[in-house]
This record gives structure tokens, C-alpha cells and sequence, in this order.
């Protein structure tokens, strides 16, 4: 139980008479990656909406590292070590990749406010080295200088991803991180990802690509119409019939 | 990086030359005369403030004719009260209009969009109505603040002997009319360009940006966006008020039709003519409209006539009647003309216009390479 | 009792005026995305379209008078009494009302030339230039306008039989106290007409029902292969002549000037956003809610207690409102927060 860094107890979130979530109960183990998976409009969006304050619950509980995060705002839960990568890409289309990636470094630091018009970009060589190492990480360092609006699809979540992992999070939200991308964009993904789980942050993806889902997941958790159905190892996970059915299910709907 | 910063300098020195030269190259346009050089000072100062809050974050104010209304009281007021240096008015005018905004943003800004604009408007409307009703005491209502010979004075009473007549305004004996004047409102411009400058190349400003940007992720980043806001649009005021100062400085009066939402609509039509978000362009649309305002206006039939006269009688006639729509009374319809022209062909204002321009000469000289630095230098 | 009745029918009366002004801007709003500028000034030409109307109707012949005989007296007298005798000066008597007919293609003619030839390029443009190029044509219009009518305001008499007050006390067994001008119950009347018309149009008709499926979600309209382009420019004409046909009615009530549509501009937009973006019913019913609250803040009753406040009311209201629900009465989520 030590090991265990996020609780989600209870949770309920209803949207005008439908039941997005009904009662969703969750640990995820520290420094391990924890895949949801299950169909489409099954409330795997919305959970992480509830993680992250964008949504309040009904009711439930959703607790970090002792720490309860239902009621706070995003930015004290970003501050709190949780970052997320959105299933459609959240970035800042008009500025440069290398500005993109060093807001949020930014932000980490000054984030509760700290005022100083006066201090010229320039002299922030140490964030500008940051972010210029994380471009290289998820390579992007070429790019640099272009507009990010410009980029692709694939390159735009590769960037949302960056400006995720220059704060250094605790624990990481993955709406989806390889949709849209090509096989060997996905592949250098999974790469990048299996890279930072050496550096013991906890992750939660959420993935319909099953490839994705077995090259880095420790733990799956099917989540259909609002509930965990099961989960478990991913090979159990992988046998289980009433996961199966719960697909089949979800596609008639 | 180096040649960034090199780039800035000459953009500042450059600035601050072409401003203090402005009675020079201003001559041959005919608006070279003191009171219009103050207005172009003035109310590039209003525009550049203006652009701190809405360039960089995109959030638009309707309301901000109301520090600018506040930035004159206060200066008539300091006047009135203490002394007619030019000095605590400004200060003055300043720091009033920095509490309005302190007030006015934090509410307001507790909503973004259209609701955002509709509150500062609000606001700002309430401001101007209070004006003229139950704030006469503060404001003299519809007469307008004025100098009178019964105002006490008191630190210009300790130290000056009462003259006749009214005294008027002056910094340390230098009086603060015609060029004097000019000059003073002159450098605080480029005093105020420094700043805009300085914060545009700041993280402050990036953050401001990147709330333009993307709000939403902006939170994500652990940003409390709420005080980065509510900073800007202090700073903002406060040089509105500053603006709001200087005009009762150059002619110590204060009406409350400088607070009422057409000011504030100016504003707004500046910034967005010269190109939002540029360092240069609020400056640039913040002269252009005053230019119109008071050239255009001025011209009348028996001017044209004189310009015309090399036609034909009959011909001369038609071509008096035709343009005399455009000038005189008529200078808001060559204004609203301009603004269709300019949204059209320039979607980004002036600054967009003289961006394409360049970049036409330039890839006639040497294809790319001087274009495209040319082109960051001023859309930052 | 009879002050507060009074105060009521002045704010209904109001209301009703804010409402359907409001009412043609945050359809604008809602469907195409835009910023509409000048919408207060097409507000404006309706009402001076009644100007032309009765200028056209009062072309005159100088006809030496018989009356006076010690010099050669010339009076103008109109065609149409030449023509028609007294059924052609009732024609003129009822110039106002006869107007909205005038008003109607007209409104519609300028509405499809402002929306295919100017604001249908901005549709993906910021709200920005939608502001600056729509706040250009308003100066334009207003300008244009001056220049052919002049600065000065254009009294517009109702009709002679309605000319007068109608006795609302007697009506309603009140004492005969209480009266109210015709013209303003008839423009009440009249509002509440075409607002139920708009709204009946926009529940009950097909195209009615694809403008609001457009104003959800503008985007899954347009895949399902409508020409919603097409429907874009109905609804400006629409939205034009709903304000054009107000800016006909109110000429009595008061004497269109070139500028008339810039004062109504900024309180129908504090109406639009108080009443919730994208919302109709938003619009109308703080249309309403803010033309009262405005009437009975100018009883003197209320101004001894609260000096000045029939001055910032409106504005102290919309505030209010504004910082206690987050989308003003009814407005959606998502239009127009960013
Ligand atoms: N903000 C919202 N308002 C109303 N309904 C919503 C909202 N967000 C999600 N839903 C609904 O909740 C259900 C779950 O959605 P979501 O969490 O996005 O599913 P997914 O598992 O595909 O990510 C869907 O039926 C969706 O339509
Ligand atoms: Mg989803």
C-alpha cells in the first residue's frame, strides 16, 4: 500500500442524465505505467478531466500523494506534479516550439507569481537550455524556431509532450499520445516513453493501439460505460472474455 | 541571439530619433504645429498601454477611456491643489488611474471574451455617468474641471508670488504649451516605448502570449494566470492615465467625455489600424487617426477651391462638391473608408502594410534572407 | 400605484426597444460569427428609409394661394392631394406605418449587398477586424446619411388618431390619471409581434430550424451538405430587416438623426452579452429586464434614496449579473469566452 501515489475513490460525474462515470475506483502504483483502455465514449477522456480539476465530480475523491486534488484549480494541481497531454493537442499554435517548451518551464518556476517585466528572455539561458535539451528528446530540436501551428499532427503531440515532461512531473496524464501518428512516429514514442519510466515517474495512457499498450504498460484497466471492468496484468487483461464482450458491446452502441 | 539584441537597439534608437524629430519630417504634412505633435505623444502613449493588455493577451477592454478620464482629473486636481508642475500631475494622474484599474481589472477580468469586454465597458460607462451627476463636486460636471483664481495652490503659494490671471502649467518654470511641451510629452513616449519594449521581450510578456495563445494549456503549465492578467491591465491603465495626464498638462481642463465609450472605442480602432501586437503599429494607428481628425478636418470648400483651381470652373465645382464630402465635417467618413481599406487589403494594420512592402523591395534586391529577418524583427 | 404602472409600461416600452434591437445582433452573433459594428446604423437607416418614405409622399407643386389676395402667395401642396384629394393626405397621415412596406425590400437589398460584399469575408477572421471593418462601414453609413439628410433630427409624426394618449387608467379602472402616448403602447405591441414572429420563424419553419442547428454547431450543419452559406446571408437580411423595421417605428418616438444607431450600439451589445451569448431568449429577456429596472430607477421615489443611480443602473445591473453567472442569463458555453 506505501507504493500506491493516486487514488480516484468513488468517482462520479453524470453530463445532463448521462452517466459519463458511475463509481470509479483506482490505484496506480508509483513510478509504474497504468494503460485504460476500452471504447470509445466510455468516460476514459472524463476521468482524466476529473484528475486534473478541469471537471468537478459528482461526487468521489481523487487523492495524489496525500494530497486531495478535487476542488483545486488546474494550476495548483499542474503545481502539485501532475501534467497532461490532451487527446487533441493543447499548444500554442502562434509561438515558436522553442517558446512553447519554455512557458511551462517558466510557469514552474513563477508560476504563484513573481513579477519582473524587466528581465529580458535572453537571460533565461538555463530554462532556454532546458527546453532546447528537451526538444532533442523528443526530436524536435531542428524545428526549433518554426511556429508550432506549422507543425503535423503527430509532431504537435510529440511537442505537447515535451512541454509535459520540462516540468518534471510526479505523475503524467496520456490522453492518447499516439493517435494520428504513423507506425514509426508511434514506435519512437514508445521509445521515449519507456526512456523516462527509468526515471520513476508514474504514468497513466490512455491507448486504443494495443501494440502501444503492451510496450509499456505494467498494469491495463478496461473502463466501459463508465466502469472499471476489470483490471490486472496485461496479458490477463488481454484473455479476459468480459473485456472482449464490453468492446463488442460499445462498438453496437 | 546577438543580433537580437542589436536589433532592438537600433529599433529603440530609431524610434526615439524619429520621435524627437517629428517637427522636422512632420513639416511638409502640415502637422508639425505643437498642439497636434502633443496629441500624436499622447495618445501614442494611450495606445501603446492599450497594446500591453490586448496585443499581448488578447483580452479586449471597452472600458478603457475611464483611466484616461481619471488620469485628467487627477493632474487638474494636483494642479488646482498644489502646484502647476507638470510632475505630481503626471504622478498623480498615474497612480489614480492605476487604482481605478486595480479595481475595475479584478472584477473584470474574472470573465474572459465578449464578457470580459462588456464588464470593462460597464464599468467604464458607470464611471462617465457619475461624472457628469453625482460626482460634480469632484468633476464640475458637464462645464468640466477647470483652473480657477480661488484655488488654494498651496505649494506653488509658498514659494511663487500670485500673478494675474490664470497661471499656467509648467515644469520647473519651463511652461508646458506649444513645443516645450511637446518635447515633455515627447520623452515620457519614448520613456513608455522603452517599457513596452522591454516588456514584450520579457517572460512576462511570453506569458502574456501565451495566454493569448492557449489559456487553457496556459493553466496546465501551473501558470496562475489571474495576477499576470490583472498586472497587465494595470500597467495598461496606469499609462492610459498617464496619456489622461498628459492631456491636461498640454491644457489643464478635464471633461467627463474623455470617459466615455467612444475614448475607449478609439482606443481600440488605434491599436487594431496599426496592427495589434506590433511594438510600432498602436503608435503608428494612434497617429494616423489623429492626423485625420485634425488635417482633414480642417480643410474647407475655399481651400479646395484654391487646390483645384487650375480646373475648369464647371469641372472645378464638381470636383470641390465631390472631395468636400471627405474633409471638413466630413473627415469620419474618409476615416471609416480607411478602416474598411485597411481590415481588408491589410488584415494585419499599417505595420502588416509596410512589412509587405519591405519584403517586396527586399526580394528584388537579394531573394530571402533579409526578408524573413526583416519580418521578425516587427511582428514581435 | 399609478406611478409604478406607468414606470412598468415606460420599461416594457424600453425593453422592448433594447430587446429588438438585440435581437437582430446576437442572431448575427450566434450564426455567422460576427461582431456586428454597424448594425446599430442599419437601425438607423430603417428609420430614415420613413424619412425618404414620407419625403417621396410629400412632393409638392407650388400652387399660388387663393386664400391671400393682396400679393401672389405661392403654397406647396403635395401630389397626392392633387391627385386623390383627402384619401391622399391620409395616405400621408399614415406615412409611418406605411414605411415598414417601403422599409422591408430595402432592408433586404441592404442586407444581402453588406453581407456578400463585406462581411462575409470575415467570417474567419478575428472578432478584431470584425470590429474595425464593421465599426468602418457604420461610420460610412452614418456619414453618408448626414450628407444627404443633414445633421439635424427629422421629426416623423405618428398617424392623427394615434397621435394622442390612450386613457390605460380608465381601462383598467384606475382613475383617468393615468394615461400613455398611443404610439408607444402600438410600438410595445409591435415588438412583441416581431419577436414572436422571429421566434416563430426560427421554431417552426425548415430554415428556421438549420439557422439553429447552425448556431450550435456550425460546423456538422455545413457537413451535412446545406448550403448554410446561403442561409448566412438570409439571416442577415433577416437580422436587417428586424432592425430596420424597429428603426421605422420609433421615428415618432424620437426624430432619427445620423447618429442615432451609435447610442442604441453600446446598450443593445450590453444587452446581447447580459442576456448570454448565443442565446435569443437571453437577448429579449434582458431586453426587458434592463429597460424596467432602467424606468424605475428614474421614479424620483428611488433617485432620493440613491442619488444618480438612474444613471449607472443599467450598467450596475449588467455588472452584477455578469459577475454572478459566468454566461450572463442564458448564454452556452464555449461562444465567444476566448
Ligand atoms: N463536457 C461534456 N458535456 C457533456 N457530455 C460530455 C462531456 N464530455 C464528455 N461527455 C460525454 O461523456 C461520455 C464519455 O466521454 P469521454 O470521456 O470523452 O469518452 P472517451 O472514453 O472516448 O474518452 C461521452 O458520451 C461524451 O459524449
Ligand atoms: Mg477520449
Amino acid at each position: 500500500m506505501e507504493n500506491l501515489v493516486l487514488h480516484l475513490d468513488n468517482i462520479q460525474k453524470n453530463f445532463a442524465g448521462l452517466r459519463a462515470l458511475a463509481d470509479v475506483n483506482l490505484h496506480i502504483e508509483k513510478g509504474k505505467t497504468h494503460a485504460i483502455i476500452g471504447p470509445n465514449g466510455a468516460g476514459k477522456s472524463t476521468l482524466l478531466n476529473v484528475c486534473v480539476g478541469r471537471l468537478a465530480p459528482d461526487s468521489g475523491k481523487v487523492i495524489f500523494d496525500g494530497d486531495e486534488l478535487t476542488g483545486l484549480k488546474p494550476h495548483e494541481i499542474t503545481q502539485k506534479g501532475v501534467a497532461r497531454v490532451f487527446q487533441t493537442p493543447e499548444i500554442f499554435q502562434e509561438l515558436t516550439l522553442l517558446e512553447n517548451t519554455m512557458l511551462p518551464a517558466l510557469s514552474k518556476r513563477d508560476g504563484a507569481f513573481s513579477f519582473n517585466p524587466f528581465r529580458t528572455m535572453r537571460s533565461q539561458t538555463d530554462i532556454n537550455d532546458e527546453a532546447q535539451d528537451i526538444l532533442e528528446d523528443v526530436g524536435l530540436a531542428e524545428q526549433m524556431k518554426q511556429i508550432a501551428g506549422s507543425l503535423s499532427r503527430g509532431d504537435k503531440r510529440r511537442l505537447e509532450l515535451a512541454m509535459c515532461l520540462i516540468l518534471r512531473p510526479r505523475l503524467l496524464l496520456l490522453d492518447e499520445p499516439t493517435a494520428g501518428m504513423s507506425r514509426h512516429d508511434t514506435n519512437q514514442t514508445i521509445e521515449l516513453l519507456n526512456k523516462i519510466k527509468k526515471g520513476g515517474m508514474t504514468k497513466i495512457i490512455i491507448e486504443h493501439d494495443m501494440h502501444v499498450v503492451f510496450s509499456l504498460a505494467d498494469k491495463v484497466s478496461v473502463l466501459a460505460r463508465g466502469k472499471i471492468i476489470a483490471s490486472g496484468l496485461p496479458e490477463d487483461v488481454r484473455g479476459d472474455p468480459v473485456v472482449k464482450e464490453a468492446y463488442l458491446g460499445g462498438a453496437q452502441e | 541571439m546577438k543580433q537580437k539584441l542589436f536589433n532592438d537597439t537600433t529599433l529603440f534608437l530609431t524610434f526615439a530619433a524619429a520621435i524627437l524629430l517629428m517637427p522636422i519630417w512632420l513639416a511638409p504634412l502640415g502637422a508639425s504645429y505643437p498642439d497636434l505633435l502633443q496629441k500624436f505623444a499622447i495618445y501614442g502613449i494611450f495606445a501603446i498601454g492599450y497594446n500591453i493588455l490586448f496585443g499581448l493577451t488578447g483580452y479586449l477592454s471597452f472600458g478603457h477611456a475611464a483611466f484616461l478620464g481619471v488620469g485628467s482629473y487627477a493632474a487638474v486636481w494636483s494642479f488646482k491643489l498644489f502646484t502647476m508642475n507638470a510632475i505630481p500631475a503626471v504622478l498623480f494622474g498615474v497612480f489614480f488611474a492605476g487604482v481605478l484599474a486595480l479595481i475595475i481589472g479584478y472584477l473584470s477580468l474574472r470573465r474572459s471574451g465578449i464578457y470580459f469586454s462588456i464588464l470593462t465597458l460597464a464599468f467604464a460607462q458607470m464611471s462617465y455617468n457619475l461624472a457628469y451627476s453625482v460626482l460634480t463636486p469632484i468633476t464640475n460636471g458637464e462645464t468640466g474641471l477647470q483652473l480657477t483664481l480661488q484655488d488654494p495652490r498651496m505649494i506653488d503659494a509658498m514659494f511663487i508670488e500670485v500673478g494675474e490671471g490664470l497661471p499656467i502649467t509648467n515644469l520647473f518654470g519651463i511652461k508646458m504649451s506649444g513645443y516645450s511641451g511637446f518635447y515633455f510629452c515627447a520623452v515620457l513616449l519614448i520613456i513608455c516605448f522603452y517599457i513596452s519594449l522591454r516588456i514584450f521581450r520579457s517572460p512576462f510578456g511570453l506569458m502574456l502570449r501565451g495566454i493569448k495563445s492557449n489559456q487553457n494549456r496556459m493553466n496546465y503549465t501551473g501558470l496562475n494566470t489571474r495576477p499576470y492578467m490583472l498586472a497587465a491591465f494595470v500597467i495598461s491603465g496606469m499609462f492610459a492615465g498617464l496619456a489622461g495626464s498628459l492631456l491636461a498638462v498640454t491644457d489643464p481642463l478635464a471633461g467627463a467625455e474623455r470617459m466615455q465609450w467612444t475614448a475607449s472605442g478609439e482606443v481600440v480602432l488605434m491599436t487594431i489600424l496599426g496592427g495589434v501586437g506590433t511594438l510600432i503599429g498602436p503608435i503608428l494607428g494612434a497617429g494616423l487617426i489623429k492626423y485625420f481628425e485634425n488635417i482633414f478636418s480642417s480643410f474647407n470648400n475655399n481651400i479646395l477651391h484654391d487646390f483645384f483651381s487650375f480646373l475648369p470652373d464647371t469641372l472645378e465645382n464638381i470636383v470641390v462638391q465631390v472631395t468636400g464630402l471627405f474633409v471638413g465635417g466630413g473627415w469620419h467618413l474618409t476615416l471609416g473608408l480607411l478602416f474598411v481599406i485597411v481590415v481588408v487589403y491589410l488584415p494585419g494594420g499599417i505595420v502588416e502594410g509596410f512589412q509587405r512592402l519591405a519584403r517586396l523591395l527586399s526580394r528584388k534586391k537579394q531573394p530571402d534572407k533579409t526578408s524573413s529577418s526583416l519580418k521578425n524583427q516587427s511582428a514581435e | 400605484m399609478d406611478s409604478i404602472l406607468i414606470q412598468l409600461l415606460n420599461g416594457l416600452d424600453k425593453g422592448a426597444a433594447y430587446a429588438l434591437i438585440a435581437l437582430g445582433l446576437t442572431l448575427v452573433f450566434g450564426t455567422l460569427g460576427i461582431v456586428n459594428f454597424a448594425h446599430g446604423a442599419i437601425f438607423m437607416l430603417g428609420a430614415f428609409c420613413a424619412v425618404t418614405f414620407r419625403k417621396l409622399l410629400t412632393l409638392s407643386e407650388k400652387v399660388q394661394d387663393p386664400t391671400v389676395t393682396l400679393f401672389a402667395a405661392y403654397k406647396e401642396v403635395p401630389y397626392l392631394k392633387i391627385w386623390f384629394g383627402d384619401t391622399g393626405l391620409m395616405i400621408i397621415d399614415y406615412a409611418v406605418p406605411l414605411s415598414i412596406l417601403f422599409s422591408i425590400p430595402i432592408m433586404i437589398l441592404v442586407g444581402y449587398v453588406m453581407e456578400r460584399g463585406l462581411i462575409r469575408h470575415f467570417y474567419k477572421r478575428p472578432h478584431a477586424d470584425q470590429i474595425l471593418v464593421t465599426f468602418g462601414l457604420a461610420i460610412v453609413i452614418q456619414e453618408l446619411i448626414k450628407a444627404a439628410f443633414g445633421a439635424n433630427p427629422i421629426p416623423q409624426p405618428p398617424p392623427d388618431i394615434v397621435s394622442g394618449s390612450a386613457n390605460v387608467g380608465l381601462w383598467l379602472g384606475l382613475g383617468e390619471a393615468l394615461v400613455y402616448p398611443w404610439w408607444r403602447l402600438m410600438y410595445l405591441v409591435f415588438s412583441a409581434v416581431m419577436i414572436f414572429g422571429v421566434f416563430s420563424f426560427l421554431k417552426y419553419t425548415t430554415y428556421g430550424m438549420v439557422v439553429r442547428a447552425g448556431m450550435w454547431d456550425r460546423e456538422t450543419v455545413g457537413l451535412l451538405g446545406i448550403n448554410i452559406e446561403r442561409r448566412f446571408t438570409i439571416v442577415f437580411a433577416l437580422a436587417a430587416v428586424v432592425a430596420g423595421v424597429a428603426g421605422v417605428m420609433y421615428t415618432p418616438i424620437l426624430p432619427p438623426d445620423y447618429h442615432m444607431g451609435m447610442d442604441f450600439l453600446v446598450l443593445s451589445f450590453v444587452v446581447v452579452v447580459v442576456g448570454g451569448m448565443g442565446s435569443l431568449g437571453g437577448a429579449v429577456a434582458a431586453g426587458f429586464l434592463l429597460g424596467i429596472v432602467q424606468s424605475f430607477a428614474s421614479m424620483n421615489e428611488i433617485k432620493d434614496i440613491f442619488p444618480g443611480i438612474d444613471q449607472i443602473i443599467i450598467y450596475l445591473v449588467a455588472v452584477v449579473i455578469l459577475l454572478t453567472r459566468p454566461r450572463g442569463l442564458m448564454g452556452r458555453a464555449g461562444v465567444m469566452e476566448d
